[in-house]
């Protein structure tokens, strides 16, 4: 079981996870500005802001990363995915430079309402579009059928990707980023009503998740017998959905009780699962029906490099990504359940900002 | 990542981003202080573009020469191209501008410096310089492109640092260069050109290292997709990022309308908009 290339796929879908559960959450946010309603929704809006904005940049590190680990452990894998998903990946890319951009130019540009009011729309379509164009990438990955024959897709550059079940994932993705954002938000929120705006949202959002993931588990059977054959008939199947529907449980009454910090953790461990479960059902193969991990693996030596640099690399980045949040998410950053303090504490009413936590 | 090639090019690409945002700001706050003169952030902004290119634009022709040398020994081709060395030769001459003409196999109307390239390159006027004769027809780029670029990066380099070195002279003996509008109108004229001859840069070595994707392994022709109709995500690219770029150049003139002109000068500094 153990071996370099399964190591690097192993970090490869480590680091797909990371990056759904951190810019999949700036991406839901971008879904929230734009369904922002009510009396408080410019409130809304500024929340989501500056959750967003010290992180956003550096939560895309770990898209490189998978890329770059694509390109360099597996390059016969990233032949076969660049060729055959070009056009979704590029629709991808232009969502996400179109998003930051949106993003970064709103607060440099004037602060009339009207001006900022545009960008924040692009920012917010960007926000929906791009999820659901990286699920439909990892639906059509996850449906086996990619086959390319002379180096071109087999059926043409649409037949990968314009499927059922493709679009049903990326509709998937799209809930799974608003229901993380959405339940972030309501950690952050310092506002009673805000966060119960978030928490209604979160809600929402969860139902939709579960139903979604139905709908692809079900359209699986007939449109990725691989991943069908791995989270229904496998031995470890049923102990993967307990697990899977356990914290999404937990995560729906935790936001019902609002013991907002373990909705979280809760939430962050669907996610993974769920991500989980279709890296492992899909494995052996990276590309299906033909390339596996083995097949797609780079030299030896290469491979070894590769993690050499990844843990000489860690050693610089995961400080400093530790910093990064401790600043800006303040001392409860990584608090998995309500400290008792926090549990018990009545809630804060009124608009007024807490001190800043340092 | 570490290969050889690697120390010239990089230390060759950072001090010309330092070059290249000095020039701009130096030169953007010169067009300033013509509008506003005696702006005492003006003044302080100009000088801090203008210390930080200097020394940069001063260190470049020595970055320059270690890379020229590096390309000299291990990318011939690419060398031969950007110097518009036809003929493998000895005594080669350092050619300033001109067109080279490849269906005559010489470079015209370029000044010629005799020895010149021989002399820069290996320390002796006397030496052999390899042409694009040397390589096969398939193997060469195209020194059309890559003649022109590499002449456009010298010599928006050169204007750089004679500006810059200008300007510093002159607030030296002058003490103060904010009310001596010939050298502000200078240092603003030449403000993209720091920018100018990163591009240019770019094409040199790019352009000059075809027909290769990897040199000797593997063609462009080969690395590239198999995907028809190239043109189309090309083009769309191309507008996105010319839309972007313009939206960021708007964007940044807005900004410096905002700026405190007369700041430090008694009048309360206009609020800054909140950066993200």
């Amino acid at each position: 079981m153990f071996s370099l290339e399964n190591a690097v796929a192993a970090i490869m879908l480590l680091a797909l996870i990371v990056y759904a559960l951190m810019a999949g959450a700036d991406f839901g946010g971008g879904v929230w500005d734009l369904f922002a309603r009510g009396p408080r929704a410019q409130a809304q809006r500024e929340l989501i802001a500056n959750t967003i904005g010290p992180v956003w940049e550096a939560n895309h590190v770990w898209l490189i990363i998978v890329v770059v680990l694509l390109f360099t452990g597996f390059p016969a894998a990233f032949a076969a995915i660049m060729t055959a998903l070009n056009i979704p990946l590029s629709l991808m890319l232009l969502g996400i430079v179109l998003r930051g951009c949106a993003f970064a130019f709103r607060s440099y540009d004037l602060k009339t309402y009207q001006r900022q009011r545009q960008w924040s729309r692009l920012f917010a379509i960007s926000s929906i579009y791009t999820p659901v164009m990286l699920g439909i990438c990892i639906g059509a990955l996850a449906s086996g059928r990619i086959r390319l024959v002379n180096g071109l897709p087999e059926g043409g550059f649409l037949v990968p990707w314009v499927q059922p079940f493709p679009f049903a994932v990326g509709a998937l993705t799209l809930a799974l980023f608003a229901f993380l954002a959405a339940v972030y938000l309501a950690v952050e929120a310092q506002d009673q009503e805000l966060r119960e705006d978030f928490r209604l949202r979160a809600l929402i959002a969860a139902v939709l998740v579960g139903a979604l993931a139905w709908v692809c588990f079900f359209l699986a059977r007939t449109e990725a017998a691989t991943i069908w054959a791995g989270l229904a008939t496998r031995s470890w199947s049923l102990l993967f959905h307990i697990a899977t529907g356990a914290a999404a449980t937990t995560a729906i009454l935790a936001l019902y009780f609002r013991r907002h910090y373990l909705a979280r953790t809760a939430a962050v461990l669907q996610a993974g699962l769920i991500l989980i479960g279709w890296g492992v059902s899909q494995y052996p193969f990276l590309v299906g029906p033909d390339i596996t991990v083995a097949q797609a693996a780079a030299p030896r030596i290469t491979l070894i490099l590769l993690l050499i640099a990844l843990g000489a690399g860690s050693l610089l980045f995961v400080p400093s990504l530790y910093f990064l949040l401790r600043i800006f998410k303040g001392p409860n950053a990584f608090a998995i359940v309500e400290s008792g303090l926090e549990a018990r504490a009545s809630p804060r009413h009124g608009g007024e900002q807490p001190p800043a936590s340092t | 990542m570490f290969n050889a090639g690697w120390t010239s090019q990089t230390t060759h690409m950072i001090l010309a981003a330092y070059v290249a945002v000095g020039a701009i700001i130096a030169g953007t706050h010169a067009w300033m202080l013509r509008r506003y003169p005696g702006s005492e952030f003006h003044r302080k902004a100009l000088g801090l573009g203008l210390a930080m290119g200097v020394v940069a634009a001063a260190l470049q022709p020595l970055s320059g020469d270690f890379s020229a040398r590096y390309v000299a020994n291990n990318q011939r081709a690419k060398f031969a191209a950007l110097e518009g060395q036809f003929k493998t030769e000895q005594h080669a001459p350092l050619r300033i501008g001109g067109w080279p003409d490849t269906d005559a196999g010489q470079t015209r109307y370029a000044l010629e410096i005799p020895g010149g390239l021989s002399f820069l390159e290996y320390g002796d006027f006397n030496a052999e310089v390899t042409g694009l004769d040397a390589f096969p027809r398939e193997d060469r780029p195209d020194p059309r492109i890559v003649h022109p670029a590499f002449q456009l990066m010298v010599a928006s380099g050169m204007l750089l640092l004679v500006v810059m070195v200008w300007a510093i002279l002159t607030a030296w003996r002058r003490r103060g260069i904010s009310e001596y509008p010939p050298l502000l109108l200078a240092l603003a004229g030449v403000a993209p050109l720091g920018f100018l001859a990163i591009e240019a840069g770019w094409v040199v070595t790019e352009v000059g290292r075809q027909p290769w994707a990897i040199a000797g392994v593997m063609r462009t022709s080969e690395a590239v997709t198999r995907m028809p109709n190239l043109v189309v995500p090309f083009a769309i690219s191309t507008m996105l990022y010319l839309l972007l770029a313009s939206i960021v150049i708007a964007l940044l003139v807005r900004q410096l309308r905002e700026a405190p002109h007369r700041a430090f000068d008694g009048a309360p500094p206009r609020q800054e908009p909140a950066n993200v």
